[in-house]
């Protein structure tokens, strides 16, 4: 419940920090929120793995790239095209209308974590699944990893135009 | 284990919100990076879902899925900022209103 409030306050500072640094540092605060609430559902790898690379590795990224582009500039964050600011609030109460409707109309009615659910969440359930039935993925996703190192080495080293 | 009572009810919910929190500052903000920020809390939201369903339902999938979901985020958000970094090098600026190149 306190982790649900933090998650939930974190994420709406996160959109609407006009400094991008303050929005980085709120949504590290929304990872450690996420972090908690994954260990109530009793998937240790997941947290483990969600302080890692998310707060670890992503948001480390994120503020080098923020530090790097010198954006702390005020003046510059006048930002908000009021058109679009309606458009999303529309969009959003459309969207989570939807959901919360789906949600609601058709309970799942399932109150208690299942049986299994502190074994699977350990890193040797995991990882056993991994590297049977799931090897595979795990390779492609290695070679998209890669991929995406390449990619981002040259996007960044090249002028636009 | 932690004996919870918290039902997977609220977990979806608390995922939805989030994920429309996300939505709303994909299409409000300017800023690329607040906008790639977004991003990451819409696909955090849909993990939360993924963990919640694995953990009741006692099944490893969701959390293999969860697990390949991050890899990716962890790719889309490397090359997202490597694109940033050149737009910022080639338009002097990260707002997504000022660059058009793309448009007709």
């Amino acid at each position: 419940m306190l982790f649900a409030i933090g998650a939930i306050a974190s994420a709406i500072f996160t959109i609407t920090r006009r400094n991008p640094v303050s929005a980085a540092m709120s949504l590290v605060g929304h990872f450690f929120m996420l972090t908690g609430l994954y260990l109530t559902l009793s998937a240790e790898f997941v947290a483990a793995v969600q302080v890692l690379v998310y707060a670890g590795a992503i948001m480390v990224l994120v503020i080098f790239v923020i530090m790097l582009l010198n954006l702390g500039n005020e003046e510059q964050l006048t930002e908000r095209v009021n058109m679009r600011k309606t458009f999303g609030a529309l969009l959003g109460t459309l969207l989570a209308a939807q959901i919360i409707f789906m949600v609601t109309v058709k309970p799942t009615g399932m109150n208690e974590l299942s049986k299994q659910a502190a074994a699977i969440g350990t890193t040797e359930s995991i990882g056993q699944t991994l590297f049977t039935s799931y090897l595979f993925p795990f390779e492609a996703v290695s070679l998209l990893l890669l991929a995406a190192l390449i990619g981002a080495v040259i996007l960044a080293k090249r002028q636009l135009q | 284990m932690l004996p919870t009572t918290i039902p997977l009810d609220y977990y979806l919910i608390l995922s939805a919100v989030l994920f429309v929190i996300g939505t709303v500052g994909v299409v409000t903000r300017r800023n690329a990076i607040i906008i790639f920020m977004s991003l990451e809390l819409m696909l955090n939201a849909v993990n939360l879902t993924m963990v919640a369903f694995s953990s009741f339902l006692g099944d490893v999938a969701g959390q293999m899925f969860v697990f390949f979901i991050m890899a990716v985020a962890a790719a889309e958000a490397a090359v997202g900022l490597a694109i940033v970094l050149a737009l910022y090098r080639g338009k002097q600026t990260v707002y997504v209103d000022e660059v058009n190149i793309m448009k007709w």
